[in-house]
C-alpha cells in the first residue's frame, strides 16, 4: 500500500533544477526535466556520495557536481562506464503537485 | 516493415560505422553483415601482440558471434561476397546466399601488395593482414628457423618483432636505406634499427628483391646482385592496397580507392563506404583514427539525421614494438623554406627533431622519448605561432617557464604498479588492463573507464604513451574540435555565431546551430551561458541552471556537501571590524574550520547550505560582498605593502590592487581569474604566476599576464611597461576583455595565450591604442552589468533555492 507524501509544487523546482526533501535517513533529490517530468533519487552519488540535486540536469539524466558522474533519473543507474547506483523512489503529480512514495 | 541494411566486410571500420548507428537509433534497420573471414570482428591492430605471444586472439575479439546474435544482426561470417545486383538491391555470397537491402555499406579493407616477382605464389609468401597469417607465422615458427620480411615499415617491423620473439632468425630486407622513412627521417631511422639489431634482427637495407626460391614451398630469397639467403616464410608487408575488386565489379566509379564524397557515400547514393576500401578527397587512410572518424559520419546519415561531414584526417604515427618508443607526424623531412630544431643524445637514445616554418610548426619526429608528441602535434594542427618560446621548444611542454608535479615521462620504463594519474591513483597496470579486457582505443574512452588523466589532465602525454604503446595510435584527433558530443561546431565557430547573429539565449544558440541533444549537457550549457552573456551582456538572461553549483548557490561545494564562504577584503587588506564579523559568523554558523586562503582571503568551511542566506546577511550587514572564491570570474586581488610601508616599494602596490578590484570584480571570464600587484621586483605578492601581473618599478609598472601556479606552474609573459596607474588599469581591463571575447571556456589565459600567441594578444592590447581603449570601453560597459553583489542578490530573489522544499519526520 502506497504511502503518497505530499512534497509541494512542480513550479516550486526550477526547469532543469532539482530541491531536496529532507528525511531523517537522508535527504532525497527532486529532479525537474525541461518537460515538467519529476523523478526522486536518494541525494547521494553512488560515487563518493556528491549531492546530486545539486548537479547540472540535462535530459533525463544528472551530473554529479563532485566528480561528473551521470545518473540516469528514471533508473538512478550511472551512465556506463561508470558502475553504480542511487535508490530512486516513486512520484506522481496531481493538479501540479509533488507527491512522493517512501 | 524496417529497411535492410547489408554491411560487406567484417572489420573495424565497417563495425564500427554499425556500433555508432545503433547508439543513435538501435531499431531503424534490420542489419547483415558479410564476412569473409569465419570469426566476429576482431581488432587488426593488435595481430602484432598476438605474434609476439602477448595477446590470445580471444583477447582481440572487439564483437564476438554472441555480440551479433544479442544485437539482432544476422552474422554471415565465412561467406565472401561475389556480386550485387544494383538493380535489384540484392548483395549475393559465393555460396549462394542472398541478401536484399536498402542501403548497403561497403567496408572491404585492404590487400596486402605482394611484390609481383618470380615465386611470390609459393606455399610460405604470406602478407600480414589476418589471423589466417599469424597462425601460418606461428605454426612455422615451432619447426623453421629462417624468416625474411620484405618492407621495412611499420607493419614488417611488427611482424619480424613478433616472429623474432617467437624463435625465428628474422632478416628484414628494404628497399630504401632508411626503416619506416615515411614516418621517420634518417638519423632517428638509423636509431631504431640500432635498437632492433642489439635485440638481434638483421637487416638488408637499400636491397631489392628479385625473386623468392623454391619448388612449391618457400627455401630461399635471391635479391639484386646476387646475394641469397634460406628462408622457410617470406612475410611481404610492402604496404596495402584498398581492396576494390568488389566495388569495381559492381560498377562503382573507383580510382585508388572506392571514391566517396564528406557523407561517405559512393557514386550510387544506396551505398556507402568506410574505411581502408575507400578514397575521400584524394587521400586514403590506413590507419584506425580517420576510419572511426568516417564510421562516425557515416553512421550519422545512415540514422537519416544528416548532420556531420568528414573533412579528412591529420594523422600521426606510433610504433608498437615493446620498449621502443617513437613518434612522428606532419612534414618532419622540410626543404630549403623551412628550418629544423634538433636534439640528438645517442647514449640516451633521445633524438627529436622540429620542422618549423614561418615560425609554425610543419612537423616533428622523435625517437626515444616521445612524451611530447602530442603537444607537438597539437600545436602543429592549432598552427601555433612558436616565436615566444621557440628557444626551448625542443625540450618540451614541462620547459616552457613551467614544472609539472615531478611526474614520468617514459611509459615503456614504468612497471605496471606505477602511478600515472596522481589525481584519481591509477596504476600503468590499470590502464594496460582497461585497455585490452574493454576493447578501449582512444584517450576519451580511456579516461571514461579508467578516470586516468581525466581530473587536472596532466598525465595525458603519459597515458597517450600506453595506449600507443597497447594498441597503437588510434587518439589522432579530427581536424578539429567539437564543443561537446552535442555538437560538431567548435567553441570558435560558436562564439562566432552568437556575436554575428545575435544568439542571446542558451536556446537560441543550441536552435540555431542544430544541436543534437534538446537540453544539451552539462559541458556545454555552461560554456554556452558563458559566451551569451559575455557577447551581449544586457541583452541576454543568465540561466542559473547551467551553471555549476559553486556560480549557482555562491558558494564553494565541499566534499561532503557543504560549502565554503568567502568574502571580498579588497587587495587582501581587512579591518577589525570585518574580522569581528567573520569570528561571530564563524561561530553563530559553525564553522568547521577557518582558513587564510592563497589569494588573502579568510574561508570560513563546514557551512549548511540552507544557512548560506543568513551568513551571507550577516556579512552583508557588515559591509563585505561577495569574493567570488567559487566562480569562472575574478578571483582575488592579491598585494604586497608597498611604499606605504615596505622600505624598498616603489610604488602604492596595495592602493592600485584595491583599485583594480574594486573595478573588475564580478566579471565574469572563460575561467577563474587572479590579479597580483607587486610593490618591487622583490614580488613579495608573487604577480608573476597571475593572469594579470603588475610589478611595480621606480619608472612606473610592468603588466605581465598568462601566469599560473596550478598543474603546470607557468610564469608570466612582459605585456608592456607603462607610467601610470589609469594606464595600468586600462591595459588591465582590455586584456581582460580580449580573453573574455575569445577565449574558450574553461582555457586559462596560460593555455589560451599559448595557443593564440603572445604577440598576437600584444598587438591587440598594446600596439593598437584605439583598439585597447575600445576593448576598455567594452569591459566597463559589461561591468555595468556584472557588477553586483550576488549574496545580496540570492538573498533578496532566491531565498527558496536553499532550503528543503520538505521536511519529513
Amino acid at each position: 500500500m502506497s504511502n503518497w507524501i505530499e512534497v509541494g509544487k512542480v513550479t516550486d523546482i526550477p526547469k532543469l533544477g532539482a530541491r531536496v526533501v529532507e528525511t531523517s535517513r537522508g535527504d532525497i533529490g527532486i529532479f525537474r526535466t525541461a518537460d515538467d517530468e519529476i523523478f526522486a533519487l536518494r541525494d547521494k552519488c553512488p560515487h563518493k556520495n556528491g549531492p546530486l540535486s545539486q548537479g547540472i540536469v540535462h535530459g533525463k539524466r544528472v551530473t554529479c557536481p563532485l566528480h561528473s558522474w551521470k545518473i540516469e533519473l528514471e533508473s538512478g543507474e550511472a551512465v556506463a562506464p561508470d558502475v553504480g547506483c542511487a535508490a530512486r523512489y516513486e512520484t506522481k503529480i496531481e493538479n501540479g503537485i509533488i507527491f512522493l512514495t517512501l | 516493415m524496417k529497411e535492410k541494411l547489408v554491411l560487406i566486410g567484417n572489420g573495424m571500420a565497417g563495425m564500427r560505422a554499425l556500433e555508432e548507428l545503433l547508439k543513435i537509433t538501435p531499431d531503424m534497420y534490420d542489419i547483415t553483415v558479410f564476412g569473409a573471414e569465419p570469426y566476429g570482428n576482431y581488432n587488426r591492430i593488435l595481430l602484432s601482440p598476438v605474434l609476439a605471444g602477448e595477446k590470445s586472439i580471444d583477447d582481440i575479439m572487439l564483437n564476438t558471434v554472441e555480440w551479433y546474435k544479442e544485437n539482432n544482426i544476422t552474422l554471415h561470417a565465412g561467406k565472401k561476397v561475389a556480386n550485387v545486383d544494383r538493380k535489384k538491391r540484392v548483395v549475393i555470397a559465393e555460396d549462394g546466399t542472398e541478401e536484399p537491402y536498402d542501403r548497403l555499406l561497403l567496408a572491404t579493407g585492404s590487400n596486402p601488395f605482394i611484390i609481383p616477382v618470380p615465386g611470390h605464389n609459393l606455399t610460405g609468401v604470406i602478407g600480414f593482414r589476418d589471423i589466417k597469417d599469424v597462425d601460418t607465422m606461428l605454426e612455422t615458427s615451432k619447426s623453421r628457423k629462417h624468416a625474411v620480411v620484405i618492407g621495412g615499415g611499420l607493419l614488417g617491423l611488427e611482424a619480424a618483432n613478433g616472429l623474432q620473439i617467437q624463435g625465428m632468425d628474422v632478416t628484414v630486407v628494404h628497399l630504401c636505406d632508411t626503416l619506416m622513412e615515411r614516418q621517420m627521417d634518417g638519423v632517428s631511422g638509423k636509431m631504431l634499427q640500432k635498437a632492433l639489431e642489439e635485440r638481434g634482427l638483421q637487416f638488408l637495407m637499400a636491397t631489392q628483391t628479385e625473386a623468392i626460391l623454391g619448388d612449391d614451398h618457400v627455401k630461399g630469397v635471391r635479391f639484386k646482385g646476387g646475394l641469397e639467403i634460406s628462408a622457410d616464410i617470406v612475410v611481404m608487408a610492402a604496404g596495402i592496397r584498398p581492396n576494390i575488386e568488389l566495388a569495381k565489379k559492381i560498377g562503382l566509379h573507383c580510382e585508388r580507392g572506392v571514391v566517396v564524397n564528406d557523407t561517405m557515400q559512393t557514386y550510387d547514393p544506396k551505398i556507402y563506404a568506410v574505411g581502408e576500401c575507400v578514397q575521400h578527397r584524394g587521400d586514403t587512410y590506413g590507419l584506425v583514427a580517420p576510419l572511426f572518424e568516417q564510421a562516425k559520419v557515416c553512421a550519422n546519415h545512415l540514422a537519416k539525421l544528416g548532420i556531420g561531414a568528414y573533412q579528412g584526417s591529420v594523422t600521426s604515427t606510433k610504433l608498437k614494438v615493446t620498449g621502443i618508443d617513437l613518434f612522428s607526424a606532419g612534414d618532419f623531412i622540410g626543404d630549403e623554406s623551412t628550418e629544423e630544431i634538433v636534439m640528438k643524445d645517442a647514449s640516451r637514445g633521445v633524438y627529436k627533431k622540429i620542422v618549423i616554418k614561418d615560425n609554425r610548426i610543419k612537423g616533428a619526429v622523435m625517437y626515444g622519448d616521445t612524451v611530447d608528441g602530442s603537444w607537438y602535434f597539437q600545436l602543429l594542427r592549432d598552427g601555433t605561432d612558436v616565436s615566444e618560446f621557440r628557444d626551448s621548444l625542443i625540450f618540451g611542454q614541462a620547459q616552457i617557464g613551467e614544472a609539472g608535479h615531478g611526474g614520468q615521462n617514459a611509459a615503456s620504463a614504468m612497471s605496471a604498479e606505477m602511478e600515472v594519474c596522481g589525481c584519481n591513483g591509477v596504476c600503468k597496470g590499470d590502464i594496460v588492463k582497461a585497455i585490452t579486457t574493454k576493447g578501449l582505443f582512444t584517450l576519451e574512452e580511456v579516461r571514461a573507464h579508467t578516470k586516468a588523466s581525466a581530473s587536472c589532465g596532466s598525465c595525458t602525454g603519459l597515458v597517450e604513451q600506453i595506449l600507443s604503446s597497447t594498441v597503437g595510435d588510434y587518439s589522432a584527433t579530427p581536424k578539429k574540435k567539437p564543443m561537446c558530443g552535442c555538437t560538431d561546431h567548435t567553441h570558435d565557430e560558436v562564439r562566432v555565431a552568437i556575436t554575428q547573429n545575435k544568439l542571446t539565449s542558451i536556446t537560441a544558440v543550441r536552435d540555431f546551430m542544430e544541436w543534437r541533444n534538446a537540453d544539451g549537457c552539462a559541458s556545454c550549457r555552461p560554456a554556452l551561458n558563458f559566451y551569451v552573456l559575455a557577447a551581449w551582456p544586457r541583452e541576454a538572461q543568465d540561466d542559473p541552471q547551467s551553471r555549476f553549483i559553486n556560480e549557482r548557490a555562491h558558494a564553494n561545494i565541499q566534499k561532503d556537501g557543504t560549502y565554503s564562504v568567502v568574502p571580498r577584503m579588497w587587495g587582501g587588506v581587512t579591518n577589525s571590524t570585518e574580522l569581528r564579523a567573520l569570528a561571530d559568523a564563524a561561530d553563530k554558523y559553525d564553522a568547521k574550520m577557518v582558513k587564510v586562503t592563497g589569494g588573502q582571503r579568510i574561508d570560513l568551511f563546514g557551512i549548511k547550505k540552507e544557512d548560506l542566506p543568513s551568513i551571507w546577511g550577516d556579512l552583508n550587514a557588515a559591509g563585505m560582498v561577495s569574493g567570488h572564491a567559487y566562480g569562472k570570474s575574478l578571483r582575488t586581488v592579491k598585494t604586497c605593502v608597498g611604499s606605504e610601508w615596505c622600505r624598498f616599494g616603489t610604488q602604492d602596490s596595495t592602493g592600485l590592487g584595491v583599485k583594480i578590484e574594486k573595478m573588475t570584480w564580478g566579471t565574469q571570464t572563460p575561467h577563474k581569474f587572479k590579479i597580483a600587484v607587486s610593490g618591487c621586483p622583490r614580488n613579495c605578492a608573487e604577480a608573476t604566476i597571475k593572469d594579470f601581473g603588475v610589478v611595480c618599478v621606480d619608472s612606473g609598472y610592468e603588466l605581465h599576464v598568462g601566469g599560473n601556479g596550478g598543474i603546470h606552474v607557468r610564469a608570466t609573459d612582459l605585456l608592456a611597461r607603462v607610467k601610470t596607474e589609469e594606464e595600468a588599469m586600462e591595459y588591465c581591463g582590455a586584456f581582460m576583455q580580449v580573453y573574455r571575447e575569445e577565449a574558450h571556456y574553461l582555457d586559462r589565459t596560460a593555455p589560451w595565450i599559448e595557443r593564440v600567441g603572445l604577440s598576437y594578444v600584444k598587438q591587440r592590447v598594446v600596439e593598437d591604442e584605439a583598439g585597447r581603449k575600445a576593448l576598455y570601453k567594452r569591459f566597463l560597459e559589461s561591468q555595468e552589468v556584472f557588477r553586483f553583489d550576488p549574496w545580496a542578490r540570492q538573498i533578496a530573489e532566491h531565498r527558496d533555492n536553499y532550503i528543503p522544499i520538505k521536511k519529513i519526520g
